[in-house]
C-alpha cells in the first residue's frame, strides 16, 4: 500500500513536472532566431509562398493558441506531423528510440561492470599498487569528456587496429529479419547470433565511450564508500566469525555501500542518455540524439518538441526506477 | 593448562616507532574471566583485536606468539586462522548500535556462522538462534529474528550481539568494553546477563573494561595495562585487598565509590604518571637491547 501510494504521487508529480518542460521547450523555440519556413523554401520564393506555408504549419496564429492546439493534439497521442520529413513525429521517435535505449542501456551495463569491478578489485587489494593503478586509471577516465573518448576509440579500433565498425548501427547489406526496431535484443530472441555480433561490434565503441566517464564515476563512489563501509563494527564482527575477505566485502559491505552509489547512477544514467546526442552523431548511429540535431539543425519545430518530451519522460522514469531499487535495497526506508 | 596464552606480544603503528602493545604476555585458563583494564590508549582493546584477528591494517604486530588451546595462531595460514578463530571464538562488540548488518535480518546474522562456517543445517541453526535469544530473555524470539536492526532498541541488540557469541559455544569471548555504549539503567543487566551466560556456559572471557568496579563484579583475574606495558597481573581478590603496583593502587583510588558520592575525585599523581612512563621506556630499552 505505502508503495502504491508512493509510486502514484511521484505518478503526479512527474504529470506537472512534463507540463512544465512542455511549456518552456514550446516557447523557447519559438523565441529564439530561426524559422522552420525560411529552412524548407528556395531562394526566391515569394511573400505569398512564405505567408501559404507559414499558415499551413500553423505558425501564423499566436503562440498560446499554437499551445493549445498542439497540447490537445498531444492529449490524443498526436504530436503532430514533421516539418521535414512530412512524417508523424510519434511514429518517427518510435523508430530511433529503440536503437538509443539499447546505445544506454549498453552503455550503463559496461559502466557498471567496468566501475563495479574496479571498486571491488581496488577495495579486495586495497594498500597495493593495483590500487593505486586503479585509482589513476579513474581519474584520467573521470577527466576526459565522452566524445573525446569516442574519437580516441574510433583512432585506436577504428584506424590503427580496424576490429569495431566506426559508424552505424549495422552493416547496411544485410538483410534483416527483424519486426521491432530493438536490433539488439531481438537478434538475440531469434537466435540470429552472426546478427548480434554485427549490432554489438558497430555499438561497441559509442557505448564504451558513454560508459567510461560514467564507469569512472561509479568506481571511484563505490570504492569510497566500500572504504568506509569496511571498517564498520559489524564488518569486523563478521571477520571474527570466520569469513573471508571476499566474503565481508560482498555481503556484509557490498549492499550498504552500494545506495549512495545507486542514487548517482540514476543521475548519471540522465545525463548519459543526454550524452548519447553527441555520440550518434560521432558514430553516425541512427538513433534518437543523431535525429535531434538534425531537427534542430532544421528548427523542425515539432519533432524538437517530440523528442525533448520523451527525453522528460525516461529522465522521469529512470529516477523512479532508482528510487524502486532503493527501497528494496534498504529495508530503513521501506516502511518508512 | 592456559586456554590462551599470549606471550611476548609487541604492536606498533606501520612505519612509526610508535609502540602501541609492549611485549605482553597473559593467560586465560579455560572457563576463567580475566580482565584487561587500563586507560584509554593504554591497548586494551588492541589485545582483544590481536587475538581475533582484527587489528587495522596499519598496525602490524612481531616476535610474539598467541597460543589459542595450545596451536599457535601466529603460525597459521590466514584462512586457518581464521576458520580457527570462527569456531572457537567470539566478540562481544562495544556498540551494540554499529555492530548489526542494517540491511540483514537478526535471524541470519546469528545463524550465518553456523551454517556458514560450522556447518549446520538452517533448520538446525534456526532452532538454536531461537533457544539463544530466549536464553537472553528476548520476547517473540521469532518475530525478532525476522527484524531489521533498526527496528530494535540498543539494549535488544546487545542481547543479541551476546546471544549470537554464545551460539557456536565457543571456548573464548571477548568483551569489548560491552556496556560503555549503553544507557546507565540498562548496563547493568547486560553485566548481569553476560556474567549468567559466562558462568552457565562455561566460557572463558576476556573482558575489556576501563571501569574497575565491573572488574570486581565479573572477573577473576586481571591484567593492568599502562602504554602497552603489563604493569601487573594478579587475581581480583589480591587486587583489591592489596595492589601491588604503585598506578594500580592509585587507579583503584581513582575510582568514585557509591558509599561516598559527596568525596572529591582523586587522580592519579603525576609522580605515579612519571614512575611508570620510566618503566615503559625501560622496557623499549630492553627490547632493544634484546
Amino acid at each position: 500500500m505505502q508503495l502504491l501510494r508512493s509510486v502514484l504521487i511521484r505518478l503526479g508529480t512527474t504529470a506537472i513536472t512534463l507540463i512544465g518542460v512542455a511549456v518552456i521547450v514550446f516557447f523557447v523555440i519559438r523565441v529564439v532566431p530561426g524559422n522552420p519556413i525560411a529552412m524548407m523554401l528556395p531562394p526566391g520564393a515569394t511573400e505569398a509562398d512564405v505567408a501559404r506555408l507559414t499558415a499551413l504549419y500553423g505558425l501564423d496564429k499566436s503562440i498560446p493558441q499554437q499551445f493549445l492546439i498542439w497540447v490537445s493534439g498531444v492529449l490524443q497521442g498526436d504530436f503532430g506531423t514533421s516539418i521535414t520529413t512530412k512524417q508523424p513525429v510519434l511514429a518517427l521517435i518510435l523508430s530511433r528510440l529503440p536503437a538509443t535505449l539499447e546505445l544506454s542501456i549498453m552503455a550503463l551495463v559496461i559502466a557498471v561492470v567496468i566501475g563495479g569491478g574496479m571498486a571491488l578489485t581496488g577495495t579486495r587489494l586495497r594498500g597495493t599498487k593495483t590500487e593505486a593503478v586503479i585509482d589513476v586509471s579513474n581519474g584520467m577516465a573521470l577527466s576526459v569528456p565522452d566524445f573525446l573518448w569516442g574519437l580516441f576509440l574510433i583512432l585506436i579500433f577504428g584506424v590503427l587496429v580496424p576490429v569495431f565498425h566506426i559508424s552505424g548501427r549495422v552493416t547496411p547489406s544485410l538483410q534483416l529479419p527483424f519486426s521491432t526496431n530493438f536490433y539488439l535484443f531481438e537478434s538475440v530472441f531469434r537466435l540470429r547470433f552472426d546478427l548480434w555480433l554485427d549490432i554489438v561490434s558497430h555499438m561497441f565503441m559509442p557505448a564504451l565511450a558513454l560508459a567510461i566517464p560514467l564507469a569512472a564515476i561509479i568506481g571511484q563512489l563505490l570504492k569510497q564508500s566500500l572504504k568506509e563501509t569496511m571498517h564498520l563494527d559489524y564488518v569486523t564482527l563478521a571477520r571474527t566469525k570466520g569469513y573471508s575477505e571476499n566474503h565481508v566485502i560482498l555481503r556484509e559491505a557490498l549492499p550498504n555501500a552500494i545506495l549512495p552509489t545507486l542514487t548517482l547512477v540514476g543521475v548519471q544514467f540522465t545525463f548519459l542518455i543526454g550524452g548519447t546526442v553527441i555520440i550518434e552523431r560521432l558514430f553516425s548511429y541512427e538513433g534518437l540524439g543523431n535525429m535531434a540535431i538534425d531537427a534542430v539543425i532544421n528548427r523542425d519545430l515539432p519533432l524538437i518538441q517530440g523528442i525533448v518530451i520523451l527525453f522528460a519522460v525516461i529522465f522521469t522514469a529512470v529516477n523512479l526506477v532508482v528510487d524502486l531499487c532503493y527501497a528494496a535495497l534498504n529495508p530503513r526506508l521501506r516502511h518508512a | 593448562m592456559s586456554y590462551l596464552s599470549i606471550k611476548g606480544l609487541s604492536a606498533r603503528l606501520k612505519g612509526t616507532p610508535h609502540r602501541i602493545l609492549r611485549d605482553v604476555s597473559l593467560e586465560v585458563s579455560a572457563g576463567e574471566v580475566r580482565g584487561l583494564v587500563g586507560e584509554s590508549g593504554a591497548g586494551k582493546s588492541m589485545i582483544g583485536k590481536a587475538i581475533l584477528g582484527t587489528l587495522p591494517e596499519s598496525v602490524e604486530i612481531s616476535g610474539s606468539s598467541i597460543l589459542l588451546d595450545g596451536t599457535d595462531l601466529m603460525g597459521l595460514s590466514a584462512k586457518e586462522r581464521r576458520r580457527r578463530i570462527g569456531a572457537s571464538c567470539a566478540l562481544i562488540p562495544q556498540d551494540p548500535l554499529t555492530a548489526l548488518n542494517p540491511s540483514r535480518r537478526i535471524g541470519g546474522q546469528i545463524t550465518d556462522r553456523l551454517v556458514d562456517i560450522l556447518g549446520w543445517t538452517r533448520a538446525d541453526a534456526e532452532a538454536r538462534a531461537r533457544e539463544l535469544l530466549a536464553e537472553v530473555q528476548i520476547p517473540d524470539p521469532e518475530r525478532v529474528m525476522r527484524s531489521y536492526p533498526h527496528e530494535l532498541s540498543g539494549g535488544m541488540r546487545q542481547r543479541i550481539l551476546i546471544a549470537s557469541a554464545f551460539a557456536a559455544e565457543p571456548k573464548l569471548i571477548v568483551a569489548d568494553e560491552p556496556t560503555t555504549a549503553l544507557d546507565v539503567t540498562v548496563q547493568k543487566q547486560i553485566l548481569k546477563l553476560i556474567a549468567a551466560m559466562q558462568a552457565r556456559h562455561g566460557t572463558a572471557l576476556l573482558f575489556v573494561t576501563h571501569d574497575l568496579g565491573v572488574v570486581s563484579k565479573v572477573c577473576q583475574s586481571l591484567s593492568v595495562l599502562y602504554g602497552g606495558l603489563v604493569v601487573e597481573d594478579t587475581t581480583v581478590r589480591d587486587f583489591f585487598r592489596a595492589p601491588a603496583h604503585p598506578y594500580s593502587r592509585a587507579l583503584l583510588a581513582a575510582t568514585p565509590k557509591y558509599s561516598d558520592p559527596d568525596g572529591s575525585l582523586t587522580p592519579v599523581p603525576e609522580e605515579v604518571i612519571r614512575n611508570v612512563q620510566a618503566q615503559v621506556s625501560a622496557a623499549d630499552r630492553g627490547v632493544a637491547h634484546g
